[in-house]
């Protein structure tokens, strides 16, 4: 399994997406453009360990979320997320 | 779920050390008062933010250790040997000492009575905390959920929360506690002795068929250990909720 | 200023006083894995360099024809933008120049690709004249997978995101194009001596 160990999961960027939007958001479902499969953010693959937060499809490991900060600012690139549910 | 706990926008705010717990030899519990704490819901967990006069910070998530009908916040913290943040909670702080943290944050990996049972709870070492929060709500609260726990520690003295599991399984309100200790076992040792398979699973969780609701909490190959043992043992995947805590002593 | 922690100074090593650091770096005896997803494993069998782009037929290497080039020992600091630099690290690889070697093109800039979807840019002249090279074997031995195993790019006048680890494919082009990071505010170039972290800088 390589450096898994590396990896935690949606729990981790509980507190930074919490800065941002209102609701709870590990609870917050995603749909993944890459395999269809959808899964609450609590449950997917996140990697912390880098200059931003990466986080990744649990079942077929695409990029679904990328999240940087600058300062007090926040970057969030969007990439294979067909949608977001609250 | 309490909305308190799960809606508005999460901000840094400051703490302050009033108590500070020897728990075994590696682990601290630290008490908080946090002035306007919202109140959490049992498996949240804070973000702590440390930082050095020159400006350099470093930031790490910690479970909430105590139910939510405490006061106060009680952090449970593992001193990792090359850890940045945990050698500083576990050897440095002291009370009156203020923390920055942020939180409560969770909902996905959360539990409490109103949502039922049986619950299966599985802990790999320090990931007990979470878990100990619903364990102790659920005490608190005089729940009757069917729950098991199965706890993964090294040692008998590596066993955070040792004597209040004793008690709280002592209770006899459907609450069982399985142990198994991984590298070394006492004489007389009863419980399991190696690291939680699938066998040892097998035997420990409820049936699939009475649909529990599980937690498990770790090192990250222990949960995905776990997590897919469980599922090929015919539990639902959805009903098995993870967190994990990264590399073992990094 | 955010609250300053009584007593905490990080697991920064001391500062031996030696090499002056970059601008808001620390010194580092570890050396830090950071990643933006799995580690890849290509088998070897099917590991394959490639240097492509317009007006040339695409060169490519198998990991034989690879470790058969020219190689070399290279010592150099690195630099992370998370701050930790890391002095007098020791690899071996086989230099950009050589891989471009009788290569007619009038590219400007190189987009690295990577096992695992990695990208990074970076000028073409920040690659050639010895500045950068592939590099396959890490203080003595072979480069680890966490490490970008078993051949990242290493670029080290850089900041470190621009080693792209894993590195399968470089793409020459005649404009700039961000990569991964620098899609998401990262800067463009990334000079560690001019503090070049986010876009802007």
């Amino acid at each position: 399994m390589g450096n898994a160990e590396l990896r935690v999961d949606g729990n981790a960027v509980g507190g930074v997406l919490g800065e941002i939007f209102v609701h709870e958001m590990t609870s917050a479902r995603v749909k993944c453009e890459g395999c269809s499969a959808i899964e609450p953010l609590g449950a997917e693959h996140v990697y912390m360990q880098a200059p931003g937060i990466v986080v990744r499809c649990c079942h077929c490991e695409s990029v679904l979320l990328v999240i940087t900060q600058r300062d007090g600012s926040y970057m969030i690139g969007f990439q294979q997320i067909a949608w977001l549910e609250t | 779920m309490a909305r308190a706990a799960l809606l508005g926008r999460l901000n840094w705010t400051l703490g302050e050390v009033v108590e500070l717990i020897d728990e075994t030899p590696r682990v601290r519990s630290i008490v908080l008062d946090v002035p306007e704490w919202p109140g959490h819901l049992p498996g949240q967990h804070v973000d702590i933010r440390l930082t050095a006069a020159d400006g350099y910070q470093a930031q790490r998530s910690y479970s909430i250790a105590s139910a939510p009908e405490n006061d106060r916040v009680m952090l449970t913290v593992e001193g990792l040997p090359d850890g940045e943040v945990s050698p500083y909670l576990v050897d440095e702080l002291r009370p009156g000492d203020k923390l920055e943290l942020r939180g409560p944050i969770g909902g996905y990996f959360a539990w409490d009575a109103r949502l039922g049972g049986p619950l299966f709870l599985v802990a790999g070492g320090s990931g007990i905390v979470p878990l100990m929060s619903m364990l102790r709500h659920r005490a608190v609260t005089e729940s009757s959920v069917p729950s098991r726990l199965l706890n993964s520690s090294r040692t008998r003295q590596d066993i955070i929360f040792r004597e209040e599991l004793e008690h709280l399984a002592a209770r006899a309100d459907g609450l069982d506690v399985f142990h198994t200790l991984t590298r070394r076992q006492p004489d007389g040792w009863d419980g399991y002795a190696r690291r939680v398979d699938a066998q040892l699973l097998a035997e420990t969780a409820w049936p699939p068929a009475s649909m529990p609701l599980t937690y498990v909490c770790g090192p990250t190959s222990f949960v995905e250990t776990v997590a897919n043992a469980l599922v090929l043992l015919g539990h639902e995947a959805r009903r098995v909720k993870t967190e994990r805590f990264g590399p073992t002593g990094g | 200023m955010a609250h300053v922690s009584r007593g905490f100074r990080g697991r920064r090593a001391e500062d031996r006083g030696g090499s002056a650091l970059p601008p808001g770096q620390y010194l580092e005896d570890g050396f830090p894995v950071l990643s933006a997803g799995p580690t890849p494993h290509a088998p070897l069998e099917e590991w394959t360099l490639s240097v492509f782009g317009d007006g040339f037929e695409p060169k490519k290497w198998t990991w034989e024809e690879f470790r058969a080039l020219p190689s070399e020992s290279i010592r150099t600091d690195i630099h992370c933008v998370t701050k930790w630099s890391k002095l007098d690290t020791s690899w071996e690889g086989v230099s950009i120049d050589t891989l471009l070697e009788n290569v007619e093109h009038d590219a400007t800039h190189v987009l690295a690709f990577c096992d695992g979807g990695y990208t990074t840019n970076v000028p073409l002249e920040d690659l050639v004249d010895g500045k950068a090279w592939i590099a396959f074997a890490y203080d003595g031995d072979p480069l680890e997978p966490e490490h970008g195993g078993p051949a990242r790019l290493l670029v080290p006048h850089l900041y470190l995101w621009k080693s792209a680890k894993w590195v399968r494919e470089l793409r020459l082009m005649d404009h700039d194009e961000p990569g991964f990071w620098e899609t998401y505010g990262y800067h463009m170039y990334g000079d560690p001596w001019r503090e070049q972290r986010y876009s802007g800088d």
